[in-house]
């Protein structure tokens, strides 16, 4: 088991967003969570990642509690987050988002590395002088992920990578979110669209008010009647 | 005529240029944590009257330069570690005030370390001024803005060639992403009270000759960096020096062609002008990225 957690509940002041989550992903899997707006997603990342405080449970990761460990000590261990709205560093040139994404790991093959994201996201390599900043809401989304991608993640988190793209940048992403799944890296995707995230998910967790209520695979989810009433609008 | 104003933009860069240095101390910090440090002023007098201090004891010149600078850092971590880190969950008006009670802690200690006479350093190479065109350049002048400028030099150098500099850039432009990244966000802001005492120790150091120093010196000093670093766009490097240079210039010529009463008052005028009609300051945010 990669990711391991076990009744974790967070609060914003006295409002209590995470009521004891149980998730679990494994290694090589792309596993999914769903959810409406305000359901909790984006807190439970954040609290994988360690930058929202958690005010019980346990994670564990590759066996290892991490549940008290700050937030830069993970992504060393190989937990990347791709945050929601993207996040790039905008006053800064692509390239030096991309260096940053590194940060952890110094030195060694990190021009190897940044050649292989411009291989992937060839937009990326036009633009790399440019601020962040300047880049389409799509070219942004790519810069984030391969910006995480640079730490050479072991768990990569994905925070609604489609959040106000167009459906063939959405198609473009998700594409490259497959092709990540079959490179063999570990994916946690959260997602308000859940028809596309459930439709490439092995398995999937469907999140209402800080709860989860529903877990199964990909598909049976997608077929479920509840879901398809509550998030598809079939 | 002409020689007379050469003289006032000796004095004018001069000055402005350990306005700069100061103003760039605030920059470093309010990037940050955005916080104003108004402890920044006393990091120049504490590398001032350290150094002098060493000096009066028998110590070489640059050891005691070196020491000094070594313990404004140190007194530059100390704060960062004892005052602002314990209450990095609370509000940053409640950080800045408590920025201002160290201001107020530390020029104390200046008084019971030390004590409230005031100190001077021999001037580094001489004191036979240089005519310029009329107008007599002291060599100390050239060593502030010389050394001033080999400072910004290495800064710039700092933020924009090594990962550690990017990394602190980084922070300042989006906190969270920057702790995604495995930025240690308490490493940065350390680093950056360090750096800010580096700015101010140098410059208290290099202007020490000229304007001599005692415990209270850091107050206006730091007032005048902190009007440089408005003027210029709180939290922007660039403008920073450039507010130094105008806020020196402005006092040097103010107090040459109106009086020298009011040379306390340029920089303050300056700021309350810039608080009026130019809220970002010259370079300043103005929110053009791309959503």
């Amino acid at each position: 088991m990669l990711l391991e957690i076990s009744g974790i509940t967070s609060h914003y002041g006295r409002i209590q967003a995470l009521r004891g989550i149980d998730v679990e992903v494994r290694e090589g899997e792309l596993v999914a969570l769903v959810g409406a707006n305000g359901a909790g997603k984006t807190t439970l990342l954040r609290g994988i990642s360690g930058v929202q405080p958690l005010t019980a449970g346990t994670i564990k990761f590759d066996g290892k509690d991490i549940t008290r460990m700050p937030a830069d000590a993970r992504v060393a261990l190989g937990i990347a987050q791709v945050p929601e709205g993207r996040q790039v560093f905008g006053p800064m040139s692509v390239e030096d988002n991309l260096r940053l994404g590194a940060y952890r790991r110094k030195g060694d093959d990190v021009e190897a590395d940044m050649k292989r994201m411009y291989d992937m996201f060839p937009i990326l390599f036009k633009k790399r002088e440019l601020p962040a900043g300047t880049l389409s809401g799509g070219q942004q989304q790519m810069l984030a992920i391969a910006r995480a991608l640079m730490s050479h993640p072991r768990l990569l988190l994905l925070d609604e990578p489609s959040m106000g793209l167009a459906p063939l940048l959405v198609q473009e992403i998700f594409d490259a979110v497959v092709a990540l799944k079959e490179a063999g890296t570990t994916i946690f995707l959260v997602e308000q669209n859940a028809y596309a995230a459930l439709a490439i998910a092995d398995r999937g967790y469907v999140l209402e008010t800080g709860s989860v209520v529903m877990s199964d695979s990909g598909k049976t989810l997608l077929a479920d009647e509840r879901i398809k009433e509550a998030y598809l609008g079939l | 005529m002409f020689a007379e104003l050469l003289q006032y933009l000796f004095a004018g860069l001069t000055s402005g240029a350990i306005y700069a240095l100061a103003g760039l101390g605030f920059a470093i910090i309010y990037n940050a944590s955005h916080v104003i440090n108004f402890a920044q002023g006393e990091f120049i007098m504490i590398g001032g009257m350290a150094t002098s201090m060493m000096v009066a004891a028998g110590l070489p010149l640059p050891l005691a330069i070196a020491l000094a600078v070594v313990v404004t850092m140190m007194v530059g971590v100390a704060l960062e570690k004892f005052a602002i880190e314990p209450a990095r969950n609370s509000d940053v008006v409640t950080i800045i005030i408590i920025t201002i009670g160290a201001s107020i802690f530390l020029r104390g200690l200046a008084q019971v370390v030390w004590d409230k006479e005031f100190h001077s350093l021999p001037a580094f190479s001489g004191e036979t001024p240089i005519n310029v065109a009329g107008a007599t350049l002291m060599p100390q002048s050239i060593w502030v803005v010389g050394i001033s400028v080999l400072v910004i030099v290495a800064l710039w150098w700092f933020f924009n060639r090594t990962l550690f500099g990017k990394a602190m850039l980084a922070t300042s432009f989006n906190r969270l992403a920057a702790q995604l990244m495995g930025i240690g966000v308490k490493k940065v802001l350390m680093v950056s009270f360090a750096l800010s005492a580096l700015l101010g120790a140098v410059g208290g150091i290099v202007v020490t000759p000229i304007t001599f120093t005692n415990y209270e010196a850091g107050i206006m000093l730091g007032l005048k960096g902190f009007s440089a670093a408005v003027l210029g766009g709180l939290g922007n490097g660039l403008g920073a020096i450039v507010g130094g240079l105008v806020v020196g210039i402005a006092e040097a010529l103010a107090s040459g062609y109106l009086s020298s009463a009011y040379k306390d008052a340029v920089a303050f005028v300056i700021i309350l002008f810039v608080l009026f009609f130019l809220p970002n300051g010259l370079f300043g945010k103005k929110g053009t990225d791309r959503v």
